[in-house]
């Protein structure tokens, strides 16, 4: 596919307050003069918020690298996974079309694409909520036919399950991402026929589908503002100052009562969070209730960051609610 | 330092530096490997496959000659040297293949295309190309683009091998070319249809493996082999750079650049390269005389006559132009000392010591430019004054060369330190600067520009005793091709140009750079209807650089010879041949009457003229006299394209030079 700079561009661009301190840390990673190399993800960045790489914003990114625009613009047309025309305000739905999925089915789900939002690939529907694109392999040849939307793969689809996906999209209740027919993950349709023992335990849903189950928004694009802003390599020197104030809260080696407390009760604490709180030592409501910053700081460093501050302090609270 | 390793090149057993390519290993073996994205003056991209070589014991695979070092060969189990083959039936079959995907999307359209005779891909087809196509699909079509007057482009032809893109990113330093997309849809652009702003981008035609970048002025008049070529040396600029004019019965039809690796390396200038529709207009075909205010065209006879006359019993001083070769400006100088006259050729007033070579020369070379840690350029803009050694300096300062700038701001298309625009800078830096320095090789490089000055002598004294530190080397950059030669042969007169007004006569032998005070009678001789024309009252129509023969000393004292590629139009004749006839009206005897007896009277004289091609060294006399003025230095060169009389003659130059102003003024009002 020949790709071009869309013909119709905005005036300027500019990042938020949250990503440009996220770019500037980018680029902190390399070293004087080699700041080009964080040109990917800077570039990746942009299209998050925009939905899309204009051409301001492909120059504000090569200014900011002190790249000539040349350079960008090679990057950013080499690369299928930036767009470089507008997307559809809702989602933009990557069909898989190689081998596995096209033996499976992705011609049908390109029809259902091509009735549903517009006749070809990169053109917004009428609505202009909806573009599709055919993409090569995803790599989820196991879960065939499958389409990635936003970040997040919808795999075992048909024509009917697709079309149920984009109706989905505009309400209120996003779709789950995951295999569309009932599947864990890439098992066989009837279940687990060996590895049994591992089926107990697991989370509602499998690994990433979780997280955005927990998030409770599928298409939600990064704009810097779902999590904070992380830069482990900028914090090196910090380090110290971190630990002091930090607290281990109190743990337990196993729970006192013959039942833990459902931590999952908390919004937002998904199966995933709770095995990594179990883990810790932490079973009951009442532990959380009792936790300050310090405490909250010790909890995120331990999970190795994946459960965030913002979360751990509104569990905090809701803990403290429910106490109360 | 270097490692040295044995390899066997197709049974050929030799001892190479391990840091070279088997590509260079094989060239050194005498065995020519075919490519195209592989050029030894750029960096290694390695993306044309098409030198695609076996190394024996290695990966089973043909291995990419360019992209591959000797240290990095296995030796064989019982440590025998590695063995590289280029003539197996792999590598055969591996070239074929190449050849073939690249001529899936080449169109056939060698018998319209420019390149058609010359080029790579045609020649290395007959070699290693199949006589069929298996692709039944459609081809690739590319859209072309617009890259300014001097370029003309066929995308479609193109086989990215992205050595313009290398070029003009690497030695011309200009960012707008590039390689967007990928696989099928890779094609090469310039950013948003920007044309190319460099004075060198004319050596991307050159570099051109197939006919994709073509030249826009040469476009569909000459066949490669209807040409006859001439190595001769260009005179735009004062650098000597090694050209070849390609001629079609007596007229030019191209110029392209020679390999000189002391001087040009293999690139010129834009001006060098298209100044040639110059060389057909505005020309002098017939002597001219003032009569009643009014040039009329008269028969040579009459010229020589009324010159005599003119001349006879007269204060004469001669004036020799930026284009004038050293055996004109000898000629003139034994004509007018013989009647008593004077010759000057430094017309713009540059304030030269007459008798000090290493004060108009320097005791650099320009390859010494390579060699430089640090570079400071002073009065002088080398992207305009000699864009060539400009680029030179650029491929020292990328590889780690320190560039100071004494001299208004101005781009360079590489970063320097700007240590000040005026004069009380040189002084703070010589003052300053002598007690450091030892470890590193410094180069000094003082524009003639800042020599015209009052205090043109005081400047070269604070240049030299700068440049007098251990390690430091001199370079004069001058801006006329005649001058080094002309002062060597001692063509100056004590007081230069600064009292022209008491001079009868002005013998004006090609400068029209210079506005001649009314008064005294001026003859001009040379080659186009120019400023020094308009000004003179008697015209002796002569050959330009092309139309004869004649030794040009560059800028670091290198003398070379120029030959002539075809004749003058109508009735002008070649400089020396004129001034030997007015000799004879004058009844003065030269000691001359063939150009060869010319010859042997300057090599005589001068003998270091003799040694083409070759620097005599000249002692190192620093001089030091006076006080520096004030003011900024003001660089020589205000337009470029426009520096002499055949560049003026030029269309492509007038428009090259309109659309450099548009450029900057567009710029001026976008910030």
């Amino acid at each position: 596919m020949l790709r071009r700079l869309h013909e119709e561009q905005p005036r300027s661009f500019s990042f938020t307050s949250e990503n440009k301190a996220w770019a500037e840390a980018q680029i902190k990673k390399y070293p004087v003069g080699r700041e080009a190399s964080a040109i990917i993800p800077i570039l990746w960045r942009a299209q998050e918020q925009e939905g899309w790489l204009t051409r301001p914003a492909i120059e504000h990114v090569a200014d900011l690298l002190g790249m000539a625009y040349m350079r960008a613009l090679e990057v950013a047309t080499f690369y299928f996974m930036f767009h470089l025309q507008p997307v559809g305000k809702v989602a933009h739905i990557q069909v898989c079309g190689t081998l596995s999925c096209m033996l499976c089915g992705a011609e049908e789900l390109i029809t259902v694409c091509k009735e549903k939002i517009s006749p070809n690939p990169h053109q917004l529907s009428a609505d202009g909520n909806f573009s599709w694109e055919e993409v090569e392999c995803l790599g989820a040849c196991s879960n065939a036919p499958m389409a990635q939307i936003g970040k997040d793969y919808f795999e075992d689809l048909s024509e009917e399950t697709l079309c149920q996906i984009i109706d989905k999209l505009c309400t209120e209740k996003p779709p789950t991402p995951g295999p569309q027919n009932g599947r864990f993950a890439s098992e066989p349709k009837q279940g687990l026929t060996s590895l049994m023992k591992y089926e107990s335990g697991r989370t509602k849903f499998n690994g990433s589908v979780q997280m955005a189950y927990d998030l409770n928004d599928t298409i939600k694009r990064i704009d810097g503002t779902e999590t904070e802003l992380v830069t482990p390599w900028l914090k090196a020197g910090k380090k110290k100052t971190m630990q002091s104030v930090m607290r281990k809260p109190k743990i337990l080696k196993s729970p006192k009562k013959s039942v833990p407390d459902d931590l999952s009760g908390l919004s937002g604490l998904g199966e995933k969070a709770k095995i990594i709180l179990n883990r810790l030592g932490i079973f009951y409501i009442v532990q959380v209730s009792q936790w300050g910053a310090a405490e909250i700081n010790w909890v995120h460093s331990h999970s190795s960051g994946s459960l965030s501050l913002n979360k751990l302090k509104s569990f905090v609270e809701q803990a403290k609610n429910i106490q109360n | 330092m270097t490692e040295l390793k044995k390899i066997i090149i197709d049974d050929q057993e030799i001892e190479v530096d391990a840091a070279m390519t088997l590509i260079q290993a094989c060239e050194l073996v005498g065995i020519e490997v075919p490519r195209f994205c592989y050029h030894e003056r750029l960096s290694i991209a390695g993306n044309c496959r098409m030198c695609l070589v076996e190394v024996v014991g290695g990966p089973p695979k043909p291995t990419a000659s360019c992209a591959m070092q000797v240290s990095d060969l296995r030796p064989g189990p019982d440590g025998q040297p590695p063995v590289v083959r280029t003539n197996s039936k792999m590598v055969k079959k591996a070239r074929e293949g190449v050849m073939e995907f690249l001529l899936i999307n080449h169109p056939l359209d060698c018998p319209i295309c420019d390149q058609g005779g010359e080029c790579d891909l045609q020649d290395q087809a007959m070699a290693f190309g199949v006589d069929f196509s298996r692709f039944k699909e459609a081809k690739r079509a590319v859209d072309d683009l617009d890259l300014g007057p001097l370029v003309s482009t066929n995308m479609t032809r193109c086989i990215s091998c992205t050595r313009c893109v290398r070029f003009t990113s690497e030695v011309a330093g200009i960012n707008q070319m590039g390689q967007t997309g990928r696989g099928e849809d890779a094609e090469i652009t310039n950013y948003l249809n920007e044309t190319l702003n460099s004075n060198l981008q004319g050596n991307i035609i050159d570099l051109c493996p197939v006919g994709a970048l073509t030249s826009k002025p040469y476009a569909f008049t000459a066949r490669p082999w209807e040409l006859s070529s001439t190595e001769t040396i260009d005179v735009m600029d004062a650098l000597g750079s090694n050209i070849r004019v390609d001629t079609k019965g007596r007229e030019v039809m191209r110029i392209l650049p020679r390999n000189h690796d002391g001087i040009n390396e293999e690139w010129i200038s834009d001006k060098t390269r298209f100044v040639w529709d110059g060389l057909k207009r505005q020309r002098l075909d017939k002597p001219y005389l003032r009569k009643d205010s009014k040039l009329v065209a008269v028969s040579w006879a009459e010229a020589l006559k009324f010159t005599s006359d003119a001349i006879t019993d007269k204060k004469v001083m001669g004036l020799v132009g930026n284009l004038t070769s050293t055996e004109t400006a000898y000629a003139l100088q034994k004509l007018l000392t013989s009647v008593g006259g004077f010759v000057e050729c430094r017309t713009d007033g540059a304030k030269l010591p007459i008798d000090n070579r290493s004060g108009y020369v320097g005791n650099a070379k320009i390859d010494d430019v390579d060699l430089a840690d640090e570079i400071f350029l002073i009065g002088s803009n080398p992207r305009d004054e000699a864009p060539v050694l400009n680029a030179r300096i650029r491929k020292a300062w990328s590889e780690g060369a320190n560039v100071y700038l004494l001299g208004p701001k101005v781009d360079l298309t590489y970063d320097y330190s700007h240590l000040g625009s005026d004069r009380s800078a040189l002084k703070k830096l010589v003052t300053g600067r002598l007690k450091v320095g030892e470890e590193k090789n410094v180069l000094v490089i003082l524009g003639v520009g800042a020599l015209t000055g009052k205090d043109g002598s005081a400047v070269l004294g604070h240049a030299m005793k700068l440049a007098s530190a251990p390690n430091c080397k001199f370079l004069l950059l001058h801006n006329a091709a005649s001058r080094v030669g002309a002062m060597d042969i001692g063509a100056v007169t004590p007081n230069g140009i600064s009292n022209l007004m008491s001079y009868d006569v002005i013998f004006n032998v090609g400068s029209d750079e210079l506005e001649i005070p009314k008064g005294p009678l001026v003859i001009y001789q040379g080659s186009h209807g120019d400023i020094g024309a308009h000004r003179a009252d008697i015209i002796l129509p002569a050959a330009a650089y092309t139309e004869e023969s004649g030794i040009f000393v560059n800028t670091e004292g290198r003398p070379q010879l120029a030959n002539r590629s075809g004749f003058a139009p109508g009735d002008a004749r070649e400089n020396w041949a004129i001034l030997r006839a007015l000799a004879q009206n004058l009844d003065v005897t030269l000691n001359f009457d063939t150009l060869a007896q010319l010859r042997d009277g300057l090599f005589a004289e001068y003998p270091h003229l003799k040694n083409i091609d070759s620097i005599s060294e000249s002692e190192w006399c620093p001089e030091f006299s006076g006080d520096l003025g004030k003011g900024d230095f003001i660089y020589p060169i205000k337009d470029f394209y426009l520096t002499n009389p055949i560049a003026r003659a030029s269309v492509l130059m007038s428009e090259l030079s309109a659309q450099t102003k548009a450029r900057n003024s567009n710029r001026i009002a976008a910030e």
